[in-house]
């Protein structure tokens, strides 16, 4: 024993910590992870709670903690209250239309950005990324009055036009395509006879498809979670999820039971695709503020 | 190369007029226009819904301009004007303020702490991001109506539990400081753990040769975090305060959400809790004042800028000499 901690005695102080750096981390960060986790859970599972009960759970000195059957009734009833049918519609048609462009032209400005040689632009990509810090929520007057003046006030182009692409998506495309794309790829397509567009779909596309998902997921969501603009432009008859939801509690006295079998049913679907996603979009966070 | 280079110099001349020149046109403005046609689409939209509507926003704010009005009066900054002695606009601003402190002081350094657990060597990574990243999927409005719920007066579990341990119930809607912290937990649940994945994703790009650099000179955990991880995290920490600053004061559903008086834009029977973006929303869009609105827009697009400017500047110090020797 003494002999052999002779001979390594150098190199030892340096591999003791280490050691204890890479260990596992130990019960007290499982346990507050956990609390995070569970406090995070908690909203959702309180309002499929009452959802599936009727509104007097709410007057019990101690709430149950296990769901009750009536979740279904209260659901049915959502739909008779509001244009459910409707506004998920709206929501569905809305959120693709704007993802599927933001998506399209991001990548395309994105490949002129990182791989094509144009005069200006570079000033160009320094003003798009200063728009990034333009608050988009304070253009919602003129914009109204925009959307009024064209006839469009009420319907949903006035919810879709203004977010056919965004300056988040250029920035986060061309990011992705500097390192995702060589350029002897780009050459050797143009020397086989592309032109500029096909090389584009051909060849940039495909390449940056990981970044392209990642942002049609951040892109959705949004969409489908945004409340002022669709709350200023559209009307009662004609709203998304979001709206319809705000309706339900606006009403005169409030059935909690029916206002949040409502909320569950408008996150249900967005919460099957985060579960689906939650890896891809998490790698797509992590990725962004590397490079952001 | 050469070989092959040479004779085709040798037939451009002759090829210069009938067809490989149209192909070659055509080609050459390819190259030359169409990384302008790629770029158009931005360009197109914000100019409609982004420069266009700051530009006339402030040309709106000079006018007394009502909803469905075809020629309103020019007034100059009389808007400007009404809105400094605007209690109920000061107001808004104080509320602003204070949610915006209550909610992105707590969310950056939880994150900061959140990440710090999340960077050691976890079992299933993956799944704890995930989870901690689960209120960002959630509906704003969903969120609003359940918190609205949880923090309800008679029927809210909280008072409940309050009350459970013999405590006083709190009437969260009524209070100042209570709807404000109300309002902040909110925000506060949905945020904290996107930015924590951020925070992570800078953590986990420092080079771990510092740090063991660190631990060969002796610096425990605790001694390293301060010392070494904090200052090297300073541009993320920038970009989370700034994008909670921008966020965080044209806050709008949440409070709108949460008053009682359902549909109300009041932001409580005596505002207690109305913030910039509600009361720009009141007037624009329910006393129809649109001048007046478009100034509150202004002052608050001012605020805004300022108050990132001087979180910046607190952020950048603060990371650097919490650094020590740099």
């Amino acid at each position: 024993m003494t002999l052999t901690t002779a001979v390594p005695a150098p190199p030892a102080p340096p591999a003791r910590p280490k050691v204890a750096k890479l260990g596992r981390p130990n019960f007290f960060v499982y346990a507050t992870l956990a609390v995070f986790v569970l406090g995070s859970l908690f909203p959702f599972y309180w309002s499929f709670l009452v959802a599936s009960r009727d509104n007097g759970m709410l007057t019990e000195r101690v709430p149950p903690l296990v769901p009750g059957g009536n979740f279904f009734a209260n659901a049915a009833q959502v739909f008779d209250s509001v244009a459910f049918w409707k506004a998920m519609g709206n929501s569905v048609l809305v959120a693709t239309s704007v993802t599927l462009s933001t998506v399209l032209f991001s990548s395309l400005a994105g490949f002129a950005f990182a791989k094509l040689r144009f005069r200006g632009r570079d000033p160009l990509f320094v003003f798009i990324v200063v728009t990034l810090a333009v608050p988009t929520q304070l253009g919602v007057i003129p914009l109204f009055i925009a959307m009024s003046e064209l006839g469009w006030a009420g319907g949903l182009q006035a919810v879709i036009v203004p977010n056919l692409v965004t300056a988040f998506g250029v920035f986060w495309m061309r990011q992705y395509t500097v390192d995702a794309v060589p350029h002897e790829l780009i050459e050797a397509a143009r020397v086989d006879g592309c032109s500029m567009i096909r090389t584009f779909w051909h060849v940039c596309l495909p390449a940056v498809r990981p970044a392209a998902a990642v942002l049609a997921m951040f892109t959705f969501m949004t969409s489908w979670n945004d409340f002022l603009w669709p709350l200023i432009v559209l009307d009662a008859g004609n709203p998304t999820v979001q709206l319809a939801l705000e309706q339900l509690q606006s009403g005169y006295y409030t059935n909690y039971s029916l206002v949040l079998a409502g909320t569950t049913l408008a996150t249900i679907p967005i919460l099957i695709v985060f579960l689906l996603l939650g890896r891809q979009i998490v790698a797509g966070i992590m990725q962004g503020a590397v490079k952001g | 190369m050469t070989v092959v280079q040479a004779p085709r110099r040798d037939d451009r001349p002759s090829a210069v007029p009938p067809r490989p020149t149209f192909r070659h046109r055509l080609s050459k403005w390819d190259v030359k226009y169409s990384p302008y046609a790629y770029i158009a689409p931005f360009f197109v939209v914000f100019g409609l819904v982004g420069l266009f509507p700051l530009l006339y926003t402030a040309y709106v704010s000079l006018y007394d301009w009502e909803i469905g009005d075809d020629d309103p009066p020019f007034v100059g900054f009389e808007n400007y004007v009404q809105l400094f002695g605007d209690g109920q606009f000061w107001n808004a601003v104080g509320n602003t303020l204070s949610i915006f402190v209550l909610s992105s002081g707590p969310q950056v350094v939880i994150a900061v702490l959140l990440a710090a657990l999340l960077n050691t060597r976890l079992r299933g990574p993956t799944g704890w991001r995930v989870g901690i990243l689960l209120p960002y999927a959630a509906s704003l409005v969903a969120i609003g109506i359940i918190f609205a719920n949880l923090f309800g007066n008679q029927y809210g579990l909280l008072n409940s539990i309050l009350e459970a341990f013999g405590l006083d119930r709190v009437d969260w809607q009524a209070g100042t400081l209570s709807s404000h912290v109300a309002i902040a937990t909110m925000v506060n649940w949905r945020w904290t753990g996107y930015n924590a994945l951020i925070v992570l994703a800078a953590m986990q790009a420092i080079p771990k040769e510092i740090n063991e650099a660190a631990v060969v000179d002796g610096a425990g955990p605790v001694r390293r975090f301060v010392s070494v991880t904090l200052p090297l995290l300073r541009p993320t920490l920038i970009f989370v305060v700034i994008t909670s600053t921008i966020g965080g004061l044209q806050i709008f559903t949440e409070p709108k959400l949460f008053d009682v008086g359902q549909g109300s834009n009041n932001g409580g029977s005596s505002n207690q809790f109305q913030t910039v973006t509600l009361y720009m929303y009141q007037q624009g869009f329910e006393n129809f004042d649109l001048g007046y609105a478009s100034a509150i827009a202004w002052m608050l697009f001012l605020l805004i800028v300022v108050i990132a400017l001087v979180n910046f500047l607190i952020t950048r110090r603060l990371a650097s000499t919490e650094g020590g020797r740099r």
